[in-house]
């Protein structure tokens, strides 16, 4: 019987130019892995690999030249170590995040909790094409959300207290939208310009700035062959349960509209983007 | 605001963010707990950024005062809390 090259490469194992080597990819979730993890990693890629590991552009680990006769023992292994296989091909991929309000002082969301449910509720479903979800805590994007197909930002909605503020204008300067001004009356906010960066709330010494977690989303990123950024329209989301109809509603429009193979901006392109923001725009107005 | 008496002044005009913050920081650690700090800091990134980040070092900031010349007094008062001993 022939190998089954798919198969392996549904599995996590990519063909490498090397005849009967595979770089092996495994489950990574918001970028972290234990220390234990890691040493199942160096042992496996010392033992039946080339001693080394790869750092994918998407905070994925690969362990390249595993020997096709090895690959049950392998996943034997990994799966002892805690290690789990990844994925590639047409389903959802990696759930990619930066470290979020949980360790980065910048962080508006707690990322890695919420990769962690993403990935338990969408790696590996299939689909017409790839789907890679990026999670970001604040507006510095330091994961880069727009280049997914489904892009989580975090964001904070804020309100003024206004007996704790003092008017020391530094809400002022902190804001880059220019969305704040003082006058003799106190401090006015234009909500139009907010863009829920949050930077008035973290900078204000005396608490005057109320801000509530929220999740922006963008939709149809993609930057391999076809180069595009994810589109933002919808209203801040202040919670997990609209934003999982929402990102349910998104997977559901694309398993329905796209041709096999396509890609999910090019499925939106062609189906309109009027009708997919419809579409959404409703599941969030519930 | 409370009426405040600045003990010391710092100049971080001269130096580029992140340097900024360091020299706001080395100059809030050689003052005693309590004391004023006044932080002249320029426009931009500086005025931006150096108020929270010295917010997250757990000091109070009393005002923001704009110089009108591009510059900006940042009055701040040394805060020591018991974990950072």
């Amino acid at each position: 019987m022939g190998t089954d090259y798919k198969a392996l490469k549904n599995g996590g194992f990519m063909r490498q130019t090397q005849k009967n080597n595979f770089s092996l990819r495994l489950k990574v979730v918001g970028g972290n892995l234990t220390a234990e993890q890691l040493v199942a990693i160096a042992e496996i890629s010392k033992k039946y690999g080339d001693g080394y590991v790869h750092l994918t552009s998407r905070q994925g680990v690969e362990i390249p030249f595993i020997k096709l006769a090895d690959v049950e023992a392998v996943k034997t292994e990994l799966e002892a170590g805690g290690v789990n296989t990844g994925v590639c091909g047409p389903r959802v991929r990696t759930v990619t995040a930066c470290q979020g309000s949980a360790i980065c002082p910048s962080g508006c969301i707690d990322t890695y909790p919420l990769a962690v449910e993403i990935s338990n509720r969408y790696f590996g479903q299939e689909l017409p094409h790839k789907f890679k979800f990026g999670i970001t805590g604040c507006m510095n994007n330091c994961l880069k959300a727009e280049e997914n197909d489904l892009g989580i930002k975090g964001g904070y909605s804020v309100e003024l207290v206004k007996e704790n503020c003092t008017l020391c204008g530094v809400c002022v300067k902190a804001c880059r939208e220019g969305a704040i001004t003082k006058t003799s009356e106190g401090l006015e906010i234009d909500k139009s310009k907010c863009n829920y960066c949050g930077r008035c709330a973290k900078s204000c010494p005396f608490n005057a700035w109320k801000g509530e977690s929220g999740y922006l989303i963008s939709f149809g990123g993609t930057f391999g062959n076809l180069i595009a950024k994810g589109e933002q329209f919808l209203p801040i989301i202040r919670n997990k349960e609209i934003l999982f109809k929402v990102t349910d509603a998104a997977l559901n429009f694309f398993a329905k509209y796209a041709k096999p193979s396509e890609r999910f901006r090019v499925c939106i392109d062609r189906a309109g983007w009027d009708n997919f923001k419809k579409e959404m725009e409703d599941i969030c107005n519930g | 605001m409370a009426d405040y008496t600045i003990d010391e002044t710092v100049d971080i005009t001269d130096v580029v963010c992140p340097v900024t913050f360091v020299k706001a920081k080395v100059a809030l650690e050689e003052l005693e707990d309590g004391q004023v700090l006044s932080i002249r800091l320029n426009d931009g990134e500086p005025v931006q950024n150096v108020p929270r980040s010295i917010k997250e070092e757990g000091h109070q900031i009393l005002k923001l005062i704009d110089n009108g010349d591009g510059t900006y007094n940042l009055v701040v008062k040394r805060i020591t809390l018991e974990d950072q001993t």
